[in-house]
């Protein structure tokens, strides 16, 4: 009735330890050897920057402008994950409510469809006109992007439980709160770790389409407002150093809702478990 | 196990099972279980022997007739059942999915500790429980589950064919460990499969059944002593239960009516 327990030798650990540092060396010496290309063409056929700037061109501008630009980035990253909380605890409220009800669904689920499939840019100046405050519509505007892969997932999500275990549940007289709690949410969780990766880049997408409408207007100090700015006065290397920023808190995002994913589902599902060969 | 004395626990009285589609899976079925019991349900798949089993459970509705438990109150809360599949939390470790039933019923975790350390002892994984479903292999799984089918010390165990998909080795240990578990704990154990052999191994009655519609067609009794170690499965005895089982299933191929 014994099995044994599985232990990793020493070779293994090695290659597992090995693993891990390339998958952080290897794309951070891509992105060094492509900077260093780019920064070689560019002084080799002396390109003016106003056209391409090189990358040390970029950098000088990222420390002369940092105090400035570091302003926009907090707005730009306040406005991504306030839209991408609120987008959350929405999509999970009204995703309980459609998984629990399907008359409810039937209602109100056009409503989120007809929010996702018209395009943010169109909304976004009635948004504004509506909302006096320029960061809540902006806000609103991140908010739609967010929302929907949120609730869709997780009404699936919560729809996914094992039948079997639905009736153990059943079987053992489980509250609906139990239900919930240790067969529902668990079974979702995937689903929505999955979701929250998706919203976590389109929350950015939506903050920075929202504030190029807004910020035609000079409303807003995000980045986005920045590049349009910048691109207004020909000032290009500016423009890649607050595109540079936008790509930092978008990678940000990524590696924390990946990093969530892995704390949540590391331990069971097949999705994040690391397999030894 | 069984005596003639015993008091019937479960009295399943002309009960019938019609889904909304028309199919028709048991018909007319009456069989009276006694405590201690340890019988199967065999017959070929779409026989209705699950259904009959999940009608017994609470968890599919009964049509028509009755079922009946006599003696003590036999909620729900008193029944354990192990699937087909050994359906578990995948994430939830070993200890936490055999805690499930006891966590539900409302007893706190040191409470139900002993318990459930218990039940990982009677099935053999006291040293995975802080162990995760995919870390195990089919045969532990199912150990598992069966664990958490006894954590609630319910005296009548439902099995749904919960062998069928492992290996021939794996299931005569698992078959061993049942008829253990089954006589340490006083069980009443209701057992579905498909297997002749594996019914005529465990049971003291085999209820044999037939398929479009379900129904019960024929009741053997196997009066084979207790412990039934492996060598009972070389004994004449043993080929003769297993003979009269297997005609008894033959017969039910010819009587299926296909339009039901």
């Amino acid at each position: 009735m014994t099995t044994e327990t599985p232990v990793l030798n020493s070779d293994q650990q090695r290659h597992a330890r090995v693993d891990r540092a390339m998958r952080i060396v290897l794309p951070v010496l891509t992105i060094v050897v492509a900077l260093g290309i780019w920064e070689g063409l560019v002084r080799y056929y002396q390109v003016p920057k106003y056209l391409i700037p090189a990358p040390s061109v970029i950098a000088e501008t990222l420390v002369k402008d940092g105090p400035s630009l570091m302003g926009s980035m907090w707005f730009t990253i306040k406005l991504t994950l306030l839209s991408l909380f609120f987008a959350t605890v929405g999509g999970i409220i009204l995703g309980s409510i459609f998984a629990l009800s399907r008359t409810v669904e039937m209602c109100f689920f056009p409503f989120a469809v007809i929010l996702q499939v018209t395009p943010v840019v169109a909304i976004a100046p009635l948004i504004l006109i509506y909302v006096r405050d320029t960061f809540s519509a902006l806000l609103i505007c991140a908010w739609i992007v967010a929302f929907f892969p949120i609730l869709s997932s997780t009404v699936i999500g919560l729809r996914s439980a094992d039948h079997n275990l639905r009736d153990l549940f059943t079987l053992y007289r489980a509250t609906p709160l139990q239900r919930l709690r240790y067969l529902l949410a668990p079974s979702a969780l995937p689903y929505f770790m999955a979701a929250l990766k998706i919203a976590g880049g389109l929350a950015l997408i939506g903050a920075v389409v929202a504030e190029f409408v807004a910020g035609t207007a000079g409303q807003s100090t995000g980045l986005a407002s920045r590049i349009l700015e910048s691109s207004f006065r020909n000032e290009i290397p500016r423009m890649f150093a607050a595109l540079f920023l936008v790509s930092v808190v978008g990678i940000a995002i990524f590696l924390a809702t990946s990093w969530l994913s892995r704390a949540v589902l590391g331990n069971w599902h097949e999705s994040e478990v690391r397999r030894e060969n | 196990m069984s005596t003639a004395t015993a008091p019937t626990l479960i009295n399943i009285d002309n009960v019938s099972k019609q889904y909304g589609s028309g199919l028709i899976a048991v018909r007319d079925m009456s069989l009276k279980i006694e405590q201690g019991q340890f019988v199967s349900f065999l017959g070929p798949s779409g026989c209705g022997k699950s259904t009959a089993l999940r009608m017994i459970a609470g968890l599919t509705s009964v049509s028509t007739g009755q079922i009946r438990f006599g003696g003590e109150d036999h909620g729900p809360q008193d029944i354990g059942f192990v699937f087909q599949e050994p359906t578990l939390m995948p994430w939830a470790t070993v200890f936490n999915n055999v805690y499930l039933p006891l966590r539900l019923a409302g007893v706190s975790r040191k409470k139900a500790e002993p318990r459930v350390e218990d039940a990982l002892a009677q099935v053999g994984l006291s040293k995975f429980a802080k162990s995760y479903p995919r870390e195990l292999s089919g045969g532990m799984k199912m150990r598992v589950s069966i664990a958490r089918a006894l954590v609630t010390r319910s005296r009548l165990l439902l099995m749904d064919e919960p062998f069928a998909a492992l290996d021939e080795m794996t299931r005569f240990k698992l078959n061993n460990d049942v008829l253990r578990l089954w006589q340490e704990y006083n069980l009443t154990v209701i057992f579905v499969t498909h297997s002749v052999y594996e019914s005529v191994y465990l049971s003291n009655r085999v209820v044999v059944m037939a398929a479009r519609p379900g129904r019960v067609v024929s009741d053997i009794e196997i009066q084979a002593p207790y412990p039934r170690a492996e060598n009972f499965r070389n004994t004449p005895e043993y080929a003769n239960y297993c003979a009269v089982v297997s005609d008894a299933l033959n017969e039910t191929l010819d009587t299926g009516d296909i339009n039901h």
